[in-house]
């Protein structure tokens, strides 16, 4: 038998605001337990939320690069349930009206394009975190309580694990784009509920979804999720059903393993939130965000493609982050040759960044130094050999034509130094010459090699080429 | 001393021209709630060390003739947030709760050097109409020592009626000011929903609680709001509308002004001497030149039902924060986390604050959210648009406050349905979010009657201007009730 496979995916990203959705705390992390909080994230009586006018204009701009409808009139729900992470026993959240609806984003799998729904974004706060130690105490810290977050819901259009995968990384370049959220896992900015039902080619009835938890990256989602597409297959084929449930991926096996068996839906008993007023979004708040919004990946793409003549492959590479995305378009309207930008981006930079596992961001690279430095090789100051060091100078946030100037960099090209130092070297070569005469040509390198040496490595080697070969031709 | 003979511009004048200090009045306002306390019981904390520094300071400082409150201690209920003074919203599970922030309310009377005597009685969590549901005491009536003050407000309405006070605050949910001063023969107002901070307030039914002054006199009463009222940057729900003063357009006249008075209210259970009274009130307006028509609120007939679904149904979710983790009641060898929810809970809220949030909760559940709470509030809908109907011919509406006077302590309190339909005439005003009033219009066998008055939202000087123009054609309010102390 066939199965076909429907993914669901809840994603929580977490939204970069200076304060918190509901007070006026600060969103830091690493900070002292419970340092960034007050009355209102402790739950404390008498207390009230006041909405975060930027939490909400964030949410309007992950639903914009979504391509939802944004509701015009929404509102908070409360939605119930205890825990000591939860100081008010209730989250605020948006359950009957969500701030977005209907949104769609592009995907592609093998070369295949394919388009998968958002069922909903909705806005609401984080809960606080419980640690517990060995001596039967628990703690509470409530600095994370209140954070902004926005929960992206897809439509059951997901279909392998594959696509899954492609969804979530589109879903966070979008995200990232926007600027509303550095988006990473690792960090705790984006986090995936994932569950997953198969049923029988043909069959218009969805199969009972089992839930995945504990998937920590991409790619375990891809992994959590493709053994428990094959794990629901064979207790399907061997005759057996498939249980409402929750399970826990295993990063060491790969495996997924029953955490608990669900009975019934939780009943959070959701009401309005009665603290806050109902949200008015006007037309006009929509269109002033749009306008401000910065161009989305697969614009930029096809404008490298289409206006700079990049190769699509490059375009795509160069659109994974707003950051680099930006980083390119500043280094070629600085004066950069797009081609040689983008080159030194996924060449050099990228190899910088990986090796020093840092974000391109938190370099000293500027797309200024980086234009300076390849203008300067476009037109023969320097040669690519000298912008290999120049690019370490770079790195340590050096200005490239002070630098070079200063180091003595500047390449040499012109015929009139030239000439003299590759006479002489001819000169002192009778042997390379009587080899070039006898048509050896590795001689030329070598007296290539001289010319470099004698001038430490300045000489453009270019114009030393044409330079020796004249020589060598009229001896 | 006691309160009876004098009023606001009258102590403020004494004040002013320092025949009166801040520091006697306090010293004097102190012996007497001190004294009545043992036979009234209306306040849970006095706090007098911290009155007489206060009133010492503003002393110091001197009275400013401008601010007619400096130096008058007012009580304050006790489900407002007062830093550093103990707050307990009469339950068990917040009995030793020492806030660290003041209620938006009391910062405006701190920074008006108004002296916040104490803290007063109320049925736990203001979930009551006869103060009997408090953990610590039963407020009793001034009038009749036998008898509930009403609730929740109890303590509040008892110390301004014996003359403690000037003035108190309260808060109403569904007639939680106005019940209790048309109990103890005082005026109590509700404002417009929105018009005073909730900040601070220890949440009830968030979409219908509201702080309001009680005051012996319909002019102090506008002029405590004129202090209290106003938009505050922590309360969403509170209007940026401009607060005017309410103290001003208190001639005396409502003359050409349409009154309506509903049919609904003068209907079944209501006490004979209390529609008496209200018919009265009637005639005393078109005496002053007020025509008064009889008028229909289809849908108060639902009021109570509705009310009491969405009342607990907030109350069940806002009273979810006192589980016994962050600070109040936590019970004692507790086994895990569930048990600490479940006892700290169990053992620190009282019965009637259980049956509340059962309701509440049993009304958002899944499966019956759609025939209790949404409902309920479809049902509201249709009460404020039977409001609007009316106030669109008529400038306000007219009818008792509660169907009884005062009843016996322990008469209802085993009987919530017959305690809950006390609130029949009080909870319409807060599904609608409509300013109402109580004041003094009769007597009912020695005890208090009160006359309610129901404005348009945020027609507040509507009110005033009509029960100022009441009280100076009547002599109720002058009456007081005879008890122990210095009268």
């Amino acid at each position: 038998m066939n199965f076909q496979t429907t993914i669901g995916l809840e994603v929580h990203v977490e939204l970069k605001t200076n304060s918190k959705i509901f007070s006026p705390s600060p969103v830091e992390f690493g900070d002292d337990p419970n340092a960034n909080t007050n009355v209102i994230d402790w739950g404390y009586p008498g207390v009230l939320p006041t909405t975060n006018k930027g939490v909400v204009e964030s949410g309007i701009k992950a639903a914009l690069a979504l391509h939802a409808e944004i509701e015009k009139h929404n509102h908070f729900d409360r939605k119930n349930y205890f825990y000591p992470d939860n100081p008010k026993a209730y989250q605020i959240t948006q359950s009957d009206k969500p701030i977005a609806h209907d949104g769609w984003i592009e995907i592609e799998v093998d070369g295949e394009k394919k388009k998968i729904g958002i069922a909903e974004m909705h806005i609401e706060e984080d809960a606080g975190k419980n640690t517990h130690n060995p001596n039967g105490y628990s703690f509470v810290d409530l600095n994370r309580q209140g954070t902004p977050l926005i929960e992206i819901v897809s439509k059951p259009d997901i279909a392998s694990p594959d696509e899954a995968y492609a969804y979530l990384e589109a879903l966070r370049q979008r995200i990232q784009f926007t600027g509303v959220s550095d988006v990473k896992m690792e960090e705790g900015s984006m986090r995936v509920d994932v569950n997953i039902s198969i049923r029988p080619y043909g069959s218009d009835k969805f199969g009972t979804k089992t839930e995945l938890k504990n998937l920590n990256s991409f790619s375990y989602v891809r992994k959590g999720l493709a053994y428990e597409e094959k794990r629901q297959q064979q207790v399907l084929m061997s005759g057996g059903t498939i249980q409402q449930e929750t399970r826990r991926f295993d990063e060491a096996t790969g495996q997924t393993i029953l955490m608990r068996v669900k009975e019934g839906s939780d009943d959070y008993r959701y009401f309005p939130e009665p603290d806050l007023p109902a949200l008015s979004i006007s037309d006009n708040w929509i269109h002033n965000i749009e306008e401000a919004m910065p161009e989305m990946p697969g614009k930029r793409r096809a404008r490298y493609v289409s206006e700079l003549g990049l190769k699509d492959y490059d375009a795509m590479v160069l659109t994974q982050t707003k950051e680099m995305s930006d980083f390119f378009d500043e280094t070629v309207a600085n004066g950069a040759d797009a081609k040689m930008a983008a080159n030194y981006l996924m060449g050099d930079v990228n190899a910088y960044l990986n090796d020093q596992q840092v974000d391109l961001q938190d370099t000293k690279l500027t797309p200024a130094n980086l234009a300076a430095m390849i203008k300067m090789i476009s037109d023969g100051t320097i040669s690519t050999k000298i912008a290999k060091k120049v690019f370490k100078a770079l790195t340590k946030g050096e200005e490239p034509v002070a630098w070079v100037k200063s180091k003595g960099l500047i390449q040499l090209s012109d015929p009139a130094q030239l000439q003299p130092i590759i006479k002489g070297i001819v000169d002192d070569n009778q042997q390379s010459v009587d080899d070039f005469k006898n048509g050896k040509d590795r001689a030329v390198g070598y007296l290539v090699g001289q010319v470099m040496k004698q001038t430490h490595g300045q000489a453009n080697p270019k114009v030393v080429n044409e330079l020796l070969m004249k020589e060598l031709n009229n001896r | 001393m006691n309160y009876y003979d004098t009023d606001l511009t009258t102590l403020h004048e004494k004040l002013v021209n320092k025949k009166l200090t801040a520091e006697q009045l306090t010293r004097d306002t102190l012996a007497k709630i001190k004294a009545d306390n043992e036979a009234i019981n209306a306040y849970i904390t006095i706090d007098e060390n911290a009155a007489i520094e206060t009133a010492k300071a503003i002393d110091a400082k001197g009275i400013n003739p401008d601010n007619l409150w400096a130096g008058i201690p007012i009580a304050v209920k006790d489900n407002i947030v007062t830093k550093g003074l103990r707050t307990t919203a009469a339950s068990k599970i917040l009995e030793n709760f020492n806030p660290i922030y003041d209620a938006t309310v009391i910062e405006k009377l701190r920074a008006n050097d108004v002296i916040v005597i104490g803290k007063t009685n109320l049925d736990e969590f203001a979930m009551g109409g006869s103060t009997e549901t408090s953990y610590f005491k039963t407020t009793r009536n001034p009038w009749n020592l036998s008898k509930v003050p009403g609730g929740s407000s109890g303590g509040s309405a008892a110390t301004v009626s014996a003359g403690g006070v000037l003035a108190a605050l309260g808060t109403d949910t569904g007639g939680s000011i106005r019940q209790p001063a048309s109990f103890t023969g005082v005026v109590g107002v509700k404002p417009t929903y929105g018009r005073v901070s909730r900040w601070g307030i220890i949440a009830f039914g968030s979409s219908l609680d509201q702080v309001g002054p009680f005051t012996r006199t319909v002019k102090d009463n506008a002029a405590l709001l004129n202090l209290i009222a106003g938009h505050d940057e922590h309360d969403m729900t509170s209007s940026d509308k401009e607060v005017p003063d309410f103290t001003a357009g208190l001639d005396g006249s409502v003359k050409g002004m349409r009154i309506a008075l509903p049919k609904e209210y003068l209907g079944e259970g209501v006490d004979e001497n209390v529609k008496k009274a209200v018919l009265d009130a009637a005639n005393t307006f078109k005496e002053l030149g007020a025509t008064v028509d009889e008028v229909s609120l289809p849908h108060s007939k639902y009021g109570i039902a509705a009310y009491y679904i969405i009342s607990s149904s907030e109350a069940s979710s806002n009273l979810q924060r006192f589980d016994g983790i962050r600070y109040g009641f936590r019970a004692k060898d507790v086994k895990n986390l569930e048990d600490v929810y479940v006892r700290s809970r169990s053992e620190g809220f009282g019965d009637e604050v259980k049956r509340r949030i059962m309701l509440g909760t049993y009304s958002l559940s899944a499966g019956f959210y759609d025939a209790y709470f949404r409902k309920a509030a479809e049902v509201r809908t249709l009460m404020i648009n039977d409001f609007k109907k009316v106030f669109e011919d008529h400038d306000f509406i007219i009818g008792p406050t509660a169907p009884t006077p005062a009843f016996g302590i322990g008469e209802d309190s085993n009987d919530p349905k017959k305690m809950y339909m006390n609130d029949v005439l009080t909870v319409p005003v807060n599904m609608a979010g409509l300013p109402g009033m109580s004041l003094p219009a009769g007597f009912s066998n020695g005890l208090p009657v009160g006359l309610q008055i129901i404005a348009k939202p945020f027609d507040e000087q509507t009110l005033y201007k009509a029960g100022y123009a009441f009280e100076q054609a009547t002599d109720f309010h002058s009456k007081t009730p005879e008890i122990g102390g210095d009268k």
